[in-house]
Order: structure tokens, then C-alpha cells, then sequence
């Protein structure tokens, strides 16, 4: 029986599990969105389409699965750009369906018409255009198997209108074959021997790890191995929640805004075992001066991370799942290597951990409600359960360090691309993925602005995110360099912001707020408690910085600490 | 560093913007780029020379290899290869001139391929360094317009290039 490209395409969506879209309509989607009208599939329509690709990011940071996004033509196309590029520089697997002008216009400047295909092709995985019904199934088979192997990331699948008019016969294809795409799972058995014997003559090692521990579900061998072996761990931004965050193996995260015992255990580690991390500039410092006294073992699936940024001694390419787990047998069967590697990294281990206590993460509590605080309390009110989505700055970088992310999948954050306006429509994916999880975003005053709208889709879907706003009245972050590095000239950063609490309650969601200490507790339990959406507007001292830092462009030693 | 590339590509469109986005978008250089099809129609070769040391070769080796539509990436740094490119070149040509741009056409076994009353059109081909001398040879008469292939490069002796698949490369030690 022939069937229009608008139900093959649901009926392959439903052949490949998909059970929830976020998307919105317009006229290139009309029949696409008349066959969804009659399906399983939850279609959580947003209020902008970044947040669509946001919510589907989140979605799929929470769950593991592909997140999926639909979206119109043109002005919807190109408003997923922002989306797409956050999810590419964080490796997570989305599928995004755009719909195109019909086949014949294409090229031809019309109404509601952009090039999405030549837009995204730098910020996606790989993209297609579907110019017949016939290749739509392959296609979008091709789409999902992308996305989700290798090192994961973003495809977009461009439909025209008369594509998904036209009729077509429905038939999934049941395996996919791409002979230019083979992703390496498999680490070269060699190399890893040759990185466990620069382990067992290490004296100072530190693992380093990103997120490639948690997109390959690698937390629980990364654990393993540590424990095995009792070698101190740092995480990038990404890494979080891939090592427990109080483990006492644990030195916190690294780079600008890590922590004194991570910059200095990779400052004086003489081997750096890097897992599913790619020595990004705000992790190194100054490369020139990055770990110098460090042998470079580096496990990751995507070869064009290694030695890209720092040179690596001994590259391993392969999935790090299947890395650690071939080196924990390793460690198992060869005793002899290993046996005196405890007494001779002793040392070591005592020594990273006086610094993790002479130098702790620390703030002073004098002058106002420090943001800091309010982080501590939302870790020990929540126990460290909930799942937390950040926005871009100062709250980002308190959430990461003040947070104690204890598992995987529960620290959202756009760590590459940096992108304001992430948070709030990744938590209503989260949210999305997890209905009875706690899902809050900790945001800033200027953050949650850039995507303010889809509080009606968290109240329309009744999705009960918490929005924390440390609210400082000013673009934190930079404010805190201008302070720093440009005498304290203000510009731009000094905004006004609505009354939150109004806000919310115009949305028809629940607003709070908070001024003092005191309030903190007991107006978060309140608000977590509450089954609505709520913004609780803390406000915060103004004038607080993030520490310690390292200055761009210094090396991670020259820390600034508070 | 100089250094040729070869890249064999499905042969689709938009696989062109997608090699050439790479190179802008990563600030590697393209000095030149040759593509067309091969034997086998679904694939394409594209040839591109580049510049940069060896770091940046290893980058943007790898960087092709990652993208979907590339089907293998030959290096030739470690290959004996032949590489050619054809020119053409419109040169001054009057009474005084043309008898000695014929000889020299002939020494370098090139072709005149179109005349007009005051110029010569010539088509030559060969690898750089007869290119660049002949061209400096011509360049006193007058050049009037030039057009350049890109080289086109291809492995020397009985060696050819294996149309397989992609494999996955857990048996190579850098990746």
C-alpha cells in the first residue's frame, strides 16, 4: 500500500523507537504534522525553535537516547542553528528534522527558504536533504545510526514539502551499511598494553576524564579502575557525574575554574591518563605550560581529538567503555606488574590530598547571600538526586564546583559552545525523560532571559522544573573580567531584569523569592516540593566572583585563588 | 611544507562545500584542488594540495577521515607518486616572437591549442618544475592570461588504491 512521506516518516520514527519529538509547526511541516496528529509519539510543541533542540539535548544528556526535534522551514530552521551547534561541540546524539520548501523552489529565494543543509553542515555530524520519498527511510535509518555511533552528535535531515506529500511505499530498512563510516570501538590491544605499562612505572599519575565516560555509560569502570589502582581523578565540565563527586579518589574539575588539587596534580603529575576528553583551552591553560613534567596517555573514540591540542605519547582510539574494561583485566591477570605500584605512588597520593585540604573550594560569607551557599544547600537539600541543568557563566561554573555530581546523566550543560539560553529547555527534556526526577536549572538573571518563553511549554506539558536564578543583576561573568582585567568599567554587563516572581506567575507557574540566608532552605524545600513549574529569584550578592581562576592565556599553576 | 592529498568521496552533491568548508573552517590552507570522477562513478577523487607542517597534516588527515561522505584519504608523504598539471597560457605572439615560441613549445612538448592575430593560446603539461620553467621562459614575451589544472597525483608502479570499506581502525596504533 502507498503512503504518503508524512506517515512513512512517522511509521519510521515508531519503527526506531522514537516515543517523544519536540518541535513547531509551520507551513512546510503542515503534512507532517497532520499524520503525527493521530500517533503514539508525545510531541511536546515549544514556544521557539532553540529550544526545541535544546529540549531534545537534554532529553538525550538525561536518558541516553537520540533526541528528536521537528521543525519548519527557514526562520525555524535556521533558529535551530544555536542548538545544533551546542549538541556538536558536546558530542550528543539528536536527530533534527527541519522541513524544506518543495522540491521545484528550492534555490529559488522563496517564501520561507533557507539553505539549512548548507547552514549546519559545519556544525553537524553529517546532514542530508531528502529529494525523493524513496530515499527517506534510508535515510532517516542512516540518521539515527549516525547520530548515536562513534563519537556521537547532531544529523539533520532536511524534508521538502512535496517530499512528504508525494507517495512512497513503507519499508525500514533493518540494517544500515555506510562504506565510508566505521567508527573504531575497539582500542588496539598493543597500545593499551604499552599505556598499563606507563601506568605501572608512573609515580605521579592523575586520570583526567570527560565526556566521553558518560556518553559510553563508562562511569562504572572509570570507578572501578581508580579504586583499583587508587589514582586521584579530575573531570573536565563534561566529565561530571562520570567519577563520583565524593569519592575521596575525587579532586573536583580542572581548567579556569577547577579546583587548586586538580590544576596542581596535572601541573606536577608526571602521567596524565586522559579518557573521553579533549584537552579543550578552558581545561589546559596555556598549552605551552600544561602538565610538563606529564607522559600523555590519551582513550578516545575520535582520532581527530588526539594530539590536536597537547601531544599524546601513547594515543589509544577506541571507545572507552571497552578501553577500561580491556585494562582492568589487565590489571587483574598481570599482579606482578602492578604490585609495588602502591608504595611507590604513595607519595603522591598523600600529597595531592593536603592540597585538596589546605586549599579547598571556598567562599567568605560575609556581605550578602552568597551564590555558593545557595548551590551547597540545593546538594544537601536534594542529596545529590537531582538532575541538575545549568545555564552559561558564573552559575554554570558554581553549579560545577559547589554541586557534588555523584552519578552520570545528571549534569546538563552546554560545556563547548557555551550557549546562554541552554538550560531551562534542557531541564524541560530532562524533565521530559524523567518525570518523577527533580529537574533544576540553576541559572542567572541574564541566562534565563535568552530563553524565558518556554516556561508556557513547562506549564502547558505540566513539567515541574525548578529555575533557580542567581540573580545578581548583572551578566556575572563577564562582569567578574571587567572587573578584573578592564578597571571595573561596567559596560554592558549592568542590566535590569523583570520582577521573576511576576513572570512566572503570568506563565501561570509558581514564583518565589529570596533575599536572606535564612530564607534558603526553607523556600527551596517549599518550591521542590510544589508539582508546578517555579522561578525562585534569589537574589544574590552582586559583586561575588567565581575562584579560584586562571587568567586566559595562563598556565594552570598561576591560579587566582579568593 | 608542501603536500598532496588524495581523497575518494562519494559521489554526491554537497561533498565539495564539505571539504572546502573544513579547510576554511579549520584555517588549514588549499592551494589547489582537482576533482572529478573515477572508474567507478559513485566515487570521486578530489586532489588537494596543501601546506603546513606535520601536526597540521596529521589534523587535516584525520579531519577528513571523520567526515561521513569520505571514503579513504591517501597520504602521499610516505609514497613514491607522479603528479601532473596542465596549464593553459595565452602569450603575446607577433611576427618577431612567434617562430621562437613555436620551439619552445615543441622542447617542452606542449601544444598550441588556438591562435589570433597578436597571441598564441598553449597547453601544456608536466609536474611543477617544468611548468615553472617553461612559464618563466614565455613570461618576457608577455602573458596575457594563465589557467591552471591543480595537480592530479596518483601512486607509481603496480600499487592502486583499494576501493574497500572503511575499516574500523582499532588495528592502527595512532588512529
Amino acid at each position: 500500500m502507498k503512503k504518503t512521506g508524512a506517515q512513512i516518516f512517522v511509521e519510521s520514527l515508531i519503527a526506531e523507537g522514537i516515543d517523544t519529538i519536540f518541535c513547531y509547526p509551520g507551513g512546510a511541516t503542515l503534512y507532517i504534522t497532520d499524520a503525527l496528529g493521530d500517533c503514539d509519539i508525545r510531541q511536546i510543541v515549544v514556544r521557539h525553535e532553540q529550544g526545541a533542540v535544546h529540549a531534545s539535548d537534554g532529553y538525550a544528556r538525561a536518558s541516553g537516547k537520540v533526541g528528536v526535534s521537528l521543525v519548519t522551514s527557514g526562520p525555524g530552521a535556521t533558529n535551530t542553528v544555536t542548538g545544533i551547534a551546542t549538541a556538536y561541540m558536546d558530542s550528543i546524539p539528536l536527530v533534527i528534522f527541519s522541513c524544506q520548501v518543495n522540491t521545484a523552489l528550492i534555490g529559488n529565494d522563496a517564501f520561507q527558504e533557507a539553505d539549512i543543509v548548507g547552514i549546519t553542515r559545519p556544525c553537524t555530524k553529517h546532514n542530508y536533504l531528502v529529494k525523493d520519498v524513496k530515499d527517506l527511510t534510508r535515510i532517516i535509518k542512516e540518521a539515527f545510526h549516525i547520530a548515536r555511533s562513534g563519537r556521537p552528535g547532531p544529523v539533520l535531515v532536511d524534508i521538502p514539502k512535496d517530499v512528504s506529500a508525494s507517495l512512497g511505499e513503507f519499508k525500514y530498512p533493518d540494517k544500515v551499511h555506510i562504506r565510508s563510516y566505521q567508527p573504531t570501538y575497539f582500542g588496539h590491544t598493543g597500545q593499551i598494553q604499552r599505556a598499563m605499562r606507563e601506568i605501572a612505572s608512573a609515580k605521579r599519575p592523575v586520570l583526567y576524564t570527560g565526556g566521553g565516560i558518560i556518553l559510553s555509560d563508562a562511569s562504572h569502570e572509570l570507578t572501578k579502575f581508580a579504586e583499583a589502582l587508587s589514582i586521584p581523578v579530575t573531570n573536565t565540565l563534561m566529565g561530571l557525574g562520570g567519577f563520583p563527586g565524593n569519592h575521596h579518589l575525587f579532586l573536583g574539575m580542572l581548567g579556569m575554574h577547577g579546583t587548586y588539587a586538580a590544576n596542581m596534580a596535572i601541573t606536577e603529575s608526571d602521567l596524565i591518563i586522559a579518557m573521553g576528553a579533549r584537552f579543550d583551552d578552558r581545561a589546559t591553560g596555556k598549552t605551552d605550560e600544561f602538565a610538563p613534567h606529564a607522559r600523555v596517555i590519551h582513550v578516545d573514540i575520535d582520532p581527530t581529538s588526539i594530539s590536536k591540542n597537547i601531544k599524546v605519547d601513547v594515543p589509544i582510539v577506541g571507545d572507552t567503555k571497552n578501553v577500561l574494561h580491556k585494562m582492568l583485566e589487565i590489571i587483574a591477570e598481570d599482579k606482578e606488574s602492578f604490585k609495588d605500584f602502591q608504595t611507590s605512588t604513595d607519595e603522591w597520593r598523600k600529597k595531592v590530598a593536603k592540597w585538596k585540604k589546605d586549599f579547598p573550594l571556598t567562599y567568605q560569607r560575609n556581605g550578602g547571600l552568597k551564590p555558593q551557599y545557595v548551590i551547597e544547600r540545593i546538594y544537601e537539600i536534594t542529596k545529590g538526586k537531582a538532575i541538575i541543568a545549568t545555564e552559561v557563566g558564573q552559575n554554570q561554573m558554581w553549579a560545577a564546583q559547589f554541586y557534588k555530581f555523584l552519578k552520570p546523566r545528571t549534569m546538563l550543560t552546554s560545556g563547548g559552545l557555551g550557549t546562554m539560553g541552554y538550560g531551562f529547555p534542557a531541564a524541560i527534556g530532562a524533565q521530559v525523560a524523567f518525570p518523577k526526577s527533580l529537574v533544576i536549572d540553576i541559572a542567572g538573571d541574564g541566562s534565563i532571559q535568552m530563553n524565558i518563553q518556554e516556561l508556557a511549554t513547562a506549564v502547558q506539558h505540566k513539567l515541574p522544573v525548578k529555575v533557580v536564578i542567581l540573580n545578581n543583576g548583572f551578566l556575572g561573568m563577564v562582569r567578574q573580567w571587567q572587573e578584573l582585567f578592564y578597571e571595573k568599567r561596567y559596560t554592558w554587563t549592568c542590566l535590569p531584569c523583570p520582577d521573576f516572581v511576576k513572570v512566572a506567575e503570568a506563565y501561570g507557574a509558581a514564583g518565589y523569592r529570596i533575599d536572606k540566608e535564612e530564607e534558603v532552605d526553607m523556600v527551596l524545600k517549599e518550591a521542590f516540593r510544589n508539582n508546578q513549574p517555579a522561578f525562585i529569584d534569589v537574589h544574590v550578592d552582586p559583586l561575588e566572583c567565581v575562584y579560584p581562576m586562571v587568567p586566559a592565556g595562563a598556565s594552570l599553576k598561576e591560579m587566582l585563588l579568593v | 611544507m608542501r603536500h598532496t592529498i588524495s581523497v575518494l568521496v562519494e559521489n554526491e552533491f554537497g561533498v565539495l562545500s564539505r571539504i572546502s568548508g573544513l579547510f576554511s573552517g579549520r584555517g588549514f590552507n588549499i592551494e589547489s584542488l582537482c576533482v572529478a570522477e573515477t572508474l567507478d562513478p559513485t566515487v570521486s577523487t578530489m586532489t588537494i594540495v596543501t601546506t603546513g607542517d606535520d601536526a597540521i597534516i596529521e589534523q587535516i588527515l584525520k579531519q577528513l577521515n571523520k567526515l561521513i561522505n569520505v571514503i579513504k584519504v591517501i597520504d602521499f608523504r610516505d609514497t613514491d607518486y607522479v603528479s601532473r598539471e596542465m596549464v593553459l597560457v595565452k602569450v603575446n605572439a607577433d611576427e618577431k616572437t612567434r617562430e621562437e615560441i613555436l620551439r619552445m613549445v615543441e622542447i617542452f612538448r606542449g601544444k598550441i591549442i588556438d591562435v589570433s592575430q597578436k597571441t598564441y593560446t598553449i597547453m601544456i603539461t608536466g609536474d611543477e618544475e617544468k611548468l615553472r620553467a617553461f612559464l618563466a621562459l614565455v613570461r618576457p614575451l608577455g602573458i596575457k592570461e594563465l589557467v591552471r589544472t591543480g595537480p592530479i597525483a596518483m601512486a607509481r608502479g603496480d600499487k592502486t588504491i583499494k576501493m574497500k570499506d572503511k575499516q574500523p581502525k582499532g588495528g592502527s596504533e595512532d588512529g
